[in-house]
């Protein structure tokens, strides 16, 4: 590491970037992690003098989403992250070195900055058959993700694939694929960023919120930030007016839909799913799946391929729904399911039999977002 | 990709019709897919095995602006910009920590660029990456979020369009996609068109390199009617054996594919010598390899996760070259043309096509002519909203009440990186198999039960390799076919062997 550096701030002055788009972005920073406004000078001054702190990125059983999704970084962008902010020594997909070079950038920051580097994961580990469905340079994905993490100073497991296993864990689980925390058990300072792919806004928060105050934001029992997934979606959601007023969508494309009324009846899992979408929202704010006109599928949720399909499928009614107070019994009976699915993953099951009957000539979803990769 | 694939499987099956709304706001997304993929491509994940950053540090500012200036109108190409770029790229060497830049290749003598290049390069692999996040913003106004869209339905896309509503398509929207679609363009014909020329006259050998199997396999994409027909597909389908573009491309017949399994981890009921088409489809894994850790694999025999798809039991390539071959053998006027302009730029013939260098050109080329259609669908979108067509979605067959007993399907699409097929099976209301041929399957395919090779691996046959310990020569080909990045270090490692040994031999 190297503390002559001379921060963000700095290298931000040098491309004409003033301080108070600095201190705004400062202030944005707070605003997402949740503080109160007067952490704004904290959080600069942290920024200011910070040492770049080596970051190594581990791919393994993913697409690249969360990649992608930090490619999309706005204020630091990954320009500055990449050159000013943090020291990327290894994510095979944007690095430079390929094969053994591109190995050895990963040893040296493991051997050199013992204890001292962040280490992010995407993508599930296979278990099975002794790890040989993810291999990298001939090593096991589980041999490498044990080094990795247990020499990491922290640990960022991003996306729903390096949470709980994702899609690659999805019922039957061919590979026997794993999240982190039960790939390295008893993993300290490991924080979840689950999602399909996680949002880069919450990351970038999490990352300054550890350079400014030396540990990881709260969390909730599952490892996740709650400054990003302490809320319901459905309890922040634009379209709640509507939803209490009973305007429903019933159509794609009818009226309702095309006046923005809740996506409820078209499957959105927004009243059982825990994330701050509906304030942060995607694209540098631009967009969110239900402000596009799609209910939420529950990616932020836990295993979420299998509890939350059939996408189209209306979750668990309760009586009366349209009244504010049976809105929130929706939100209590599915913290139950989500409970459940966690321990067990029969929620699907549990929701059959719960669901109102006149969702039943719904029973069989159409078979879409299906990804049969080989 | 793989969401647009699967629903016009379904579609397929069922035999649904989306409505005219649907398919342009699905041409629109892939469009703008294509033109971030490619730049993307260009700059972040293959430039760097053609431009020596290290390099750059000695440019002259000026001499760059000159460069600059001279290949573009671009208006970030003053000398204050090139040195403002260049002290960041100082400073950031002055702290030691190179990160991604660390261990690479720089100073190999088979980086050809003079500094000022580089320099140029540099500052354009900076301003690319501010670039792609803002245009791809397209994706977040009609899919919700970039990555992974949320608005693909069967039948039509959830995309609510209402000339007089907040929450749907509307003027103000219309406006920004068109907004994203000029700047998106703007960027490739100023900035990577340009730099991609340049770069490419200083690499001319390898117009003569990194050819490969020589046949191409595009299933066309971009339907400019809701007919399903294949001749309604603005980037045609086809395919080409032996390089033959001379004349029109051959019809394709999607039951002419089989995939083998021969050197793949898996097996087949009916032995592993057997091919089946996806329909029939088997996935049952069949590891056979050394226990890891290991250092060797033995490629003769199975050595990869990969199956090998073949169309007439022949290996194709797919992607990018492929898809413009198939579009000039066809006779699209605006793709034929652009590549007798690079062929004249570069003072190449036609058989500079059928390269690692070729392939570079393609991606480029693709990438101009999608950008500029980019605009023209969203100008037909707000046509048709203006007209008063508002259907987004066909929801005739949306509840499997209305499904038959049975059903099968295909859907395909031209991915970035090459043709996407899914094929579905459906019965009860169920699926009972699934299958998606993908395209780095195509292009990094093993060999198959008669040992023809797939094309990354006749690509490298025959390429020189400077220093065997560091065989930058090998992912120019590679990289040049755009591999999935989740396969890609696998690979690599396989292949860089692979030619060590090809060369002690
Ligand atoms: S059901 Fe979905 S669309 Fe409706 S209010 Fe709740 S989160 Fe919003």
């Amino acid at each position: 590491m190297d503390p002559s550096s001379p921060g963000l701030e700095g290298h931000l002055a040098q491309r004409g970037i003033t301080r108070r788009q600095f201190l705004r972005f400062c202030g944005l920073m707070a605003a997402t992690l949740a503080l109160p406004a007067r952490y704004t000078t904290r959080i600069a001054e942290a920024l200011s003098t910070a040492p770049r702190i080596p970051l190594v990125w581990l791919e393994f059983q993913d697409c690249a989403g969360n990649t992608e999704s930090f490619l999309r970084a706005t204020d630091p962008t990954v320009v500055d992250i990449v050159l000013e902010v943090l020291s990327v020594n290894y994510h095979e997909t944007i690095m430079a070195p390929a094969g053994q070079m591109a190995e050895k950038s990963l040893q040296d920051t493991v051997e050199q900055f013992p204890g001292q580097y962040i280490a992010i994961v995407e993508g599930a580990i296979p278990t099975k058959d002794g790890g040989v469905y993810c291999t990298i340079g001939g090593r096991t994905a589980i041999e490498i993700v044990r080094e990795v993490c247990r020499n990491a100073l922290v640990t960022i497991a991003v996306g729903a694939c390096a949470w709980d296993g994702g899609w690659p864990a999805a019922s039957p689980n061919p590979t026997g694929a794993v999240g982190v925390k039960d790939a390295v058990p008893g993993l300290k300072n490991l924080i979840n960023m689950p999602g399909c792919p996680m949002n880069v806004a919450n990351l970038t928060a999490v990352i300054v919120h550890y350079l400014t105050f030396g540990e990881l934001p709260a969390t909730d029992s599952m490892g996740r930030p709650l400054f990003a997934y302490g809320h319901i979606i459905h309890n922040y959601c634009p379209r709640r007016g509507h939803f209490d007023a009973g305007r429903f969508v019933e159509e794609w494309g009818d009226e309702g839909h095309r006046l923005g009324w809740c996506l409820y009846k078209m499957g959105c899992k927004g009243p059982q799913t825990y994330s701050n979408c509906p304030s942060v929202q995607w694209n540098e704010g631009t967009n969110w799946p239900v402000g596009a006109g799609h209910g939420c599928i529950g990616c932020f949720a836990p295993r979420f391929w299998d509890t939350m399909s059939p996408f189209y499928e209306r979750l668990p009614n309760v009586e009366g729904f349209g009244v504010e107070a049976s809105a929130n019994r929706v939100g209590l009976g599915i913290v139950g399911g989500v409970t459940a699915a966690f321990a067990a993953h029969g929620v699907v099951s549990a929701f059959r039999a719960r669901r109102h009957p006149l969702a039943a000539h719904e029973e069989e979803g159409p078979p879409v977002q299906t990804d049969g990769g080989d | 990709m793989h969401a647009v694939c699967s629903v016009r499987a379904v579609e397929n099956a069922l035999q649904i019709q989306i409505p005219d709304n649907a398919r342009l706001i699905r041409n629109i997304i892939e469009a703008a897919q294509y033109v971030q993929d490619h730049v993307i491509h260009f700059y972040h994940l293959h430039a760097l095995d053609w431009v020596d950053i290290v390099s750059a540090l000695e440019a002259d500012p000026a001499d760059t602006a000159d460069l600059a200036q001279s290949i573009s109108d671009w208006p970030k190409s003053s000398a204050d910009y090139f040195a403002g770029v260049q002290n960041r790229l100082k400073a950031f060497v002055e702290t030691g920590q190179l990160g991604l830049f660390a261990n690479a290749y720089w100073g190999h003598p088979a980086y050809a660029l003079p500094p000022a290049a580089n320099l140029m390069a540099v500052a354009h692999y900076l301003e690319a990456l501010d670039w792609q996040k803002e245009i791809i913003k397209i994706h977040a106004l009609l899919g919700g979020k970039n990555p992974h869209l949320q608005t693909y339905l069967v039948g039509g896309m959830a995309v609510p369009l209402d000339p007089d509503s907040q929450s749907a398509i509307n003027a103000h929207r219309i406006a920004q996609l068109k907004r994203w679609a000029a700047q998106a363009h703007d960027f490739v014909a100023q900035v990577y068109i340009p730099d991609l020329l340049a770069v490419a006259s200083f690499y001319k050998e390898w117009a003569g390199l990194g050819g490969g199997v020589g046949n191409y396999l595009a299933y066309g994409d971009y339907p400019q009617d809701t007919s399903g027909n294949p001749s309604s597909l603005w980037l045609p389908r086809g395919v080409i054996f032996d390089k033959q573009i001379g004349n029109p491309p051959q019809a394709l017949d999607h039951r002419e594919i089989r995939e083998y399994v021969t050197h793949s981890w898996y097996s087949y009921a009916e032995g592993d010598g057997t091919a089946k088409h996806p329909w029939e489809g088997e996935t049952r894994p069949n590891y056979t390899g050394p226990k890891p850790p290991y250092e060797f694999l033995n490629t003769d025999e199975k050595y990869s996760w990969l199956k090998a798809p073949r169309y007439q039991d022949t290996p194709m390539e797919v992607g990018p070259l492929a898809r413009m071959l198939v579009a000039y053998a066809s006779g699209h006027e605006r793709v034929r043309e652009l590549v007798h302009q690079v062929l004249d730029h570069l003072d190449v013939g036609p058989e500079a096509l059928f390269s690692t260098l070729g392939r570079v050109a393609a991606r480029g080329i693709e990438t101009l002519v999608v950008a500029e259609q980019l605009s023209v669908w969203i100008d037909e979108l707000a046509a048709n909203i203006s007209r008063g067509d508002l259907a987004i979605h066909n929801g005739e067959r949306w509840h499997p009440s209305t499904w038959p007993a049975e059903a099968e399907g295909w859907g395909s699409t031209e991915a970035p990186r090459g043709a996407l097929g899914h094929w579905v099976r459906i019965k009860g209301g169920k699926i009972v198999n699934y299958q998606a041929v993908v395209p780095s399957t195509w292009n990094g395919s093993p060999r198959d039960a008669r040992e023809q090779r797939g094309p990354y691996e006749a690509a490298l046959i025959d390429t020189p390799v400077a220093d065997p310990e560091r065989p930058v020569e090998i992912l120019r080909t590679i990289h040049s076919f755009d591999p999935c990045m989740a396969c890609a270090v696998h690979i690599v490692n396989r292949h860089g062997r692979e030619i060590t040994r090809v060369k002690v031999a």
